[in-house]
């Protein structure tokens, strides 16, 4: 039962159990039109068992018998409302927990003076912060909250919204300057503007989304919700037409037989249990730490046909890592890695770095790099270096730009690196050309390193039916060689901003759903344009407001995670649909014989589970039909599990345990409480 | 395996092997391809030019309806006022009288709406001119508008992303000058070969060998029952229908007649897959169409077959079957296999009395009506069956986790409610009805009526309540057979039953084309991999399940109350 005590934390339970009365409030329950309905007849039913307590006339049938059906609607209605309330309390209490990172804290605010702010600061409390109020944080400080960096650079403990460790850096301008309330400044000073409004950032949207004040059907539920109510229509026909075709058979037929009969045939088991699928599906993209404006995103997620992603950090690792020194001929080996760790030794890149660590450690600290003066990287030269002190200069850069650079001097390039740079160009990597006082000495392999597994989650998108789109702004040759060695499906090489979107466009416009992720101000458009935008928490302010989603954990590979969400979202309404409506077959056997058995003894034939009585075979098909909203709990809050194996397979799983599993589920469990209250009949 | 069951497996392999290219024709008529019939071609311009129509002017979903509405108004009008006044007009040898209001209202709309559930007979109700000029006239254009509706639909599967349907003149035209005209003419020239009248003389006077003088009713019935037959008409010549001897002469009418009525909704089906081009999708639904009437006609015909065990206990030998109400030319298993498939397409003609067939055939009869959609009615079959794939796409959609689609296309809100709102009519006005009918029956025994309603049933209990259900089950199906043993020719089943027939046949009509023409205006959505594909074996087991529940789940406590109660108190 551990895994259950997760699902229901015992002050959870204790609260819905409360809410689960609150919303008897016919004016909330019309909302859900199944068991609205449910709840005019145990209200009937209540007058029935009044008037048969009050008479004492058995026409009814017994006070006893009345009063179990009493009851056991009113249970009916009562389980549906805790499957909605204990999903909300789950949702919220995981909203609030990350709320709690948000607590009043002291914010140090710049007044302002007019329309200019001065440099005065004033303690003051974090909720009284508003959109446009400046504050600054010092070593140590909790940012009171959600905002963006104006000025200075900072390492921020992100740990209590994403759970990691590491520290990252957010600097003034750029994609990397928005902050999150609740997060630590570890070093420096920083000057932020607040971006929300108290009560506007995402997660007191989500919050709000999952305490149901603002929750939206979603067009599924929409639909599925008039489904099931056609559903209901056609049992309401079916049980008033019954009086009349009872009367011809002169077989009279108490209020309660009809009301239960009537109960069972709704589709109550769903229509109990369709708004907590749709919350906990907004819960569990919460609690992969993904916050999302509507519960319409999650859905659409599900849908998804194309999933555009970054190269760099999904795909690959981070960065390109030096894999290979090749030297010119009448260079030595020793010679040019010596040159090419020397020119690396101050360069703070990830490739600079992973040269220096290919060159070894045996050679590295040989090599002393004492007041020579560091070339940084510029867009113009297009390559860095060092200038030593005895007046030798080292340049490494793209294979055009040092080649310009030696030619320019009147050296040429030699052939043997040449064939060297189109061949590592060939296997997708990129070719980091050494110079020498402007004389090439050899070239550098740097590869892009694939992360491990990647491919294999690839393929499981693939199977799901996902095409996978590799966005780089690398050339072509390189973008294909990493496109199939990681298994993407297509890629868009030399990407500007603007292709994104256009690639987008073109998508759509073949009717396809597209989803991708950023972080960056120049994504936002794109992001605003694809159907499901996840944008990174550590973006800028204009891409979390572009995007319909927010990745707290600023995880790429996310929207796997969140594919599959949508996709359990629709199929857990799909297969309990499915689940209630095959459960009807067995109740019908329960309760028709029960209703025309006594005028009729032919029809005991038909009563194939030998129930007891017609009283004892009404109440159990109305027990089984209470508590099987419970027992599906579970299952509506965690999902049904996606396999991915293909959509006509998947469809007979599920048709096979929720179709034929939802006709045989009943026969049994009805006959076993049968069985069970025969004992008091 | 006895004779009897192999002419019945002879019949329907012959059906088939006809259909197959038959359906190939129909699409290249549809298609407006080259075919050996275009010589038909220079009247139907003069048809079109007579009524100021540009065949080439093409419609959305909506226009069509329109067209198609307006002009069944328009033939209903003259239908109901010619019946009313018949006794008035020529051709009427045997001098019958004009029909009632009630009764002209019931016929016209009956016959209009491809039910032909006749509350009269032909011998004294009707007169050659309305036999000819009116009902089978109607057994022509209401077969043809079914298939035009379903040529809109065929379109709409097909096409990409258009409000571009076609013409529904030019194919309810073609329909006819194409398809039903030839067909008929070749049908009812087998007839006229097999002894079917086809004179325009009134009665003739016969002397009995045992003396007595019986006068004959006849007609040019021969090319009536063609198209009967042809269209899924089902309303006989004579009152008796097919099982009279003049209106089925022999083994050979029985045949034909059997065979040219599924032939054209089984050709339907193999068109649908020519036409849009995907061969396996229609053929998963001919093989799902296929095990429902094989699942209905099996019972039938051994209940039949096995005969009535009260008649065996008083030690009579029924080798020979339940033989009452059946033709002895005939025989139990031939009627058996016509009470089946008479019942799953909406011809409703008899070649024996469903009355007296066994307690589980009616079940059966009775459920394929209900279900309807196994081929089904002319064109409207299909139509039936596209329903229930909607909901077979929409609950199986969400059960891959997808937003449901179909031929490329989303299934939204909209669509789903066009569906549940005609799903949801064939119980109400079956149920509803036969509520009714029960009410007056129960409460108002003796009304003062022209038939007291307490003298309705001619069998009391169970089989009278399957009689009203039959009935009216019949009418939503615009099936038109009749369970008879019922007083239905009175105002009471004339007025309420022709509610349900014209409820029972437009808006099941109106709501597959405008689930079809909203879907394919939308955008085309290519397949991937994550789409549920409809042509699989198991999406066709999908929407079997689907069709079985829905028709369960809505008519358990009638049928417990009908029929199945008559099986067990045998």
């Amino acid at each position: 039962m551990k895994a259950n005590n997760k699902l229901f934390p015992k002050d959870l339970v204790m609260e819905s159990l409360k809410e689960s009365f609150v919303k008897l409030n016919p004016k909330l329950m019309i909302k859900n039109p199944v068991m609205f309905t449910v709840e005019i007849g145990t209200v009937v039913m209540l007058v029935v068992t009044l008037y048969v307590m009050f008479t004492g006339h058995t026409d009814q049938g017994s006070l006893g018998w009345n009063i179990a059906i009493f009851l056991m609607l009113l249970i009916t209605v009562l389980f549906a409302n805790f499957a909605e309330a204990i999903a909300e309390a789950r949702g919220k209490a995981q909203a609030e927990s990350l709320r709690k990172t948000r607590e009043d804290t002291p914010a140090k605010k710049i007044s302002q003076v007019g329309e200019t702010f001065t440099n005065e600061v004033s303690v003051v409390s974090s909720a009284t912060l508003r959109k446009g109020d400046i504050f600054v944080c010092d070593p140590g400080d909790i940012i009171p909250a959600d905002g963006e960096i104006i000025e200075g650079l900072a390492s921020i403990d992100e740990s209590a919204i994403t759970g990691e460790s590491a520290p990252v850096i957010r600097e003034a301008g750029g994609d990397k300057s928005s902050v999150v309330g609740g997060t630590k400044v570890l070093s420096d000073h920083i000057k932020v503007r607040v971006s929300t409004e108290p009560g506007e950032s995402f997660l007191d949207k989500m919050i709000a989304l999952v305490e149901g004040a603002s929750r939206q059907k979603t067009p599924n539920e929409i639909a599925l919700t008039i489904l099931l109510a056609s559903f209901t229509l056609v049992f309401i026909i079916v049980c008033v037409t019954l009086k009349p075709f009872a009367d011809y058979a002169n077989t009279p037929i108490t209020i309660a037989a009809f009301i239960s009969l009537f109960v069972c045939l709704i589709p109550t088991t769903i229509g109990g249990l369709l708004s907590a699928i749709g919350i906990a599906g907004m819960d569990r993209a919460l609690r992969a730490n993904v916050i999302t404006k509507s519960g319409k995103a999650v859905e659409t997620a599900g849908d998804i046909d194309v999933l555009l992603l970054d190269k760099t950090g999904t795909i690959t690792i981070g960065n390109r890592k030096a894999t290979n020194f090749y030297a010119t001929n009448g260079v030595t080996q020793e010679e040019f890695i010596r040159l090419c760790a020397l020119s690396s030794l101050a360069d703070e890149t990830p490739e600079g770095k992973s040269i220096v660590e290919l060159a070894g450690k045996d050679i590295v600290n040989k090599l002393s790099i004492a007041n020579a003066s560091m070339v940084k990287f510029t867009a113009e030269t297009r390559s860095s270096g060092i200038d030593l002190p005895d007046g030798n200069c080292i340049r490494k850069g793209a294979y055009d730009a040092i080649k310009k650079m030696a030619e320019r001097v009147g050296n040429s390039f030699p052939t043997d690196t040449f064939k060297q740079v189109e061949e590592i160009s060939k296997d997708g990597g990129t070719p980091l050309v050494v110079a020498l006082n402007n004389k090439v000495q050899g070239v550098i392999e740097l590869q892009d390193i694939i992360k491990p597994g990647i491919s294999e989650r690839f393929d499981r998108l693939r199977k799901m039916g996902v095409k996978t789109v590799m966005v780089t702004g690398d050339n072509p040759l390189t973008a294909k060689y990493i496109a199939n060695k990681a298994g993407v499906d297509d890629f868009i090489a030399e990407a500007k901003p603007e292709d994104k979107m256009k690639y987008i466009r073109k998508e759509q416009n073949e009717g396809r759903l597209v989803a991708m992720m950023g972080d960056g101000t120049n994504d936002a458009p794109a992001l605003a344009q694809a159907d499901v935008g996840v944008a990174m928490n550590s973006g800028t302010q204009a891409a979390k407001e572009a995007g319909n989603m927010v990745d707290l954990d600023n995880d790429p590979t996310k929207l796997i995670e969140i594919v599959e969400i949508g996709k359990q979202l629709l199929m857990t309404r799909g297969t309990l649909t499915t689940f209630s409506i095959a459960n009807d077959v067995a109740k019908y056997f329960a309760i028709v014989p029960a209703l025309f058995v006594a005028s009729i003894p032919a029809l005991q034939a038909i009563n194939i589970m030998k129930l007891h009585s017609p009283e004892t075979a009404i109440l159990s098909a109305v027990i089984f039909n209470a508590i099987i909203i419970p027992m599906l709990i579970p299952l509506a809050l965690k999902g049904v599990a996606y396999k991915p194996i293909g959509a006509s397979a998947l469809l007979r799983r599920n048709l096979l345990i929720y179709g034929v599993g939802g006709v045989i589920a009943p026969f049994i469990g009805i006959k076993l409480i049968d069985m069970l209250i025969a004992v008091f009949f | 395996m006895n004779t009897a069951i192999a002419g019945v497996i002879a019949t329907y392999g012959i059906t088939l092997l006809l259909a197959w290219p038959l359906s190939r024709y129909f699409v290249k008529v549809f298609r407006g391809d080259k075919t050996w019939s275009d010589f038909m071609s220079p009247i139907e311009r003069l048809f079109f030019k007579i009524a100021g129509i540009n065949p080439k002017e093409e419609m959305n979903w909506k226009e069509h309806m329109k067209a198609l509405l307006t002009i069944n108004l328009v033939w209903f009008i003259y239908a109901f006022f010619v019946l009313l006044f018949q006794d008035k007009l020529p051709l009427n040898p045997d001098g019958n009288p004009g029909q009632s209001a009630d009764l002209a209202f019931n016929t016209a709309i009956s016959f209009l709406v491809n039910c032909n559930l006749q509350h009269y007979s032909g011998e004294t109700g009707v007169t050659y001119f309305t036999q000819l000029f009116v009902l089978a006239f109607l057994q022509f254009v209401s077969a043809a508008t079914g298939i035009a509706a379903l040529v809109v639909v065929f379109k709409a599967l097909k096409e990409k992303s258009t409000t571009q349907l076609g013409n529904f003149w030019d194919y309810f035209l073609k329909t006819i000058t194409r398809i039903l005209l030839p067909l008929s003419i070749v049908i009812a020239l087998i007839f006229i070969f097999n002894g079917m009248p086809a004179s325009y003389e009134g009665k003739d006077t016969v002397v009995t060998m045992q003396g007595d003088t019986v006068n004959v009713s006849r007609g040019p019935a021969a090319g009536f029952v063609a198209i009967k037959h042809l269209g899924t008409n089902g309303g006989g010549w004579f009152g008796a229908n097919s099982a009279h001897p003049l209106e089925n002469p022999n083994y050979v009418t029985w045949m034909t007649e059997m065979v040219a009525q599924v032939v054209i909704p089984i050709a339907m089906v193999f068109a649908l897959g020519l036409f849009i081009q995907r061969r396996k999708f229609a053929n998963i639904i001919f093989a799902i169409m296929t095990i429902g009437m094989i699942c209905l006609l099996i019972p039938s015909i051994q209940n039949e077959v096995a005969g009535n065990p009260l008649i065996s206990k008083m030690g009579i030998d029924q080798a020979a079957g339940a033989m009452e109400g059946k033709e002895v030319r005939f025989g139990a298993a031939a009627t058996g296999y016509w009470s089946t498939v008479t019942t799953i397409i909406s011809t409703g003609s008899v070649c024996g009395w469903h009355d007296s067939t066994m307690p589980l055939t009616g079940l059966m009869e009775l459920l394929g009506m209900m279900l309807n959609c196994f081929y089904g009615g002319c064109g409207v079959g299909i139509l039936n069956y596209y329903i229930f794939i909607i909901i077979a796409v929409f609950i199986s959609g969400l059960m891959v986790g997808r937003t449901p689609e179909f031929m490329g296309h989303k299934l939204e809100a909209r669509e789903v409610k066009i569906a549940a709102l005609v799903t949801l009519l064939s119980p109400f006005l079956i149920l509803v009805g036969t509520a009714l009918s029960s009410y007056v029956l129960v409460n108002y025994p003796d009304a003062n009526w022209a038939v007291k309603p307490s003298s309705w049933l001619n069998n009391p209990g169970y089989h009278g309540f399957s009689e009203m259900l039959y009935e009216y089950t019949s009418s939503n199906a615009n099936n038109g057979s009749g369970f008879e043993g019922l007083g239905d020719g009175n105002f009471f089943w004339n007025i309420t039953t022709g509610f349900v027939l014209i409820l029972g046949r437009y808006l099941p009509i109106i709501g597959p084309v405008a689930i079809a023409g909203i879907m394919a205006s939308k955008k085309y959505i290519p397949e991937s991999a994550g789409t549920l594909r409809t042509d699989s074996v198991t999406f066709g087991v999908m929407t079997f399940a689907v069709i079985i529940i829905l028709t369960a789940l809505s008519y358990f406590p009638a049928l417990a109350l009908g029929p199945i109660a008559e099986y067990f108190s045998l």
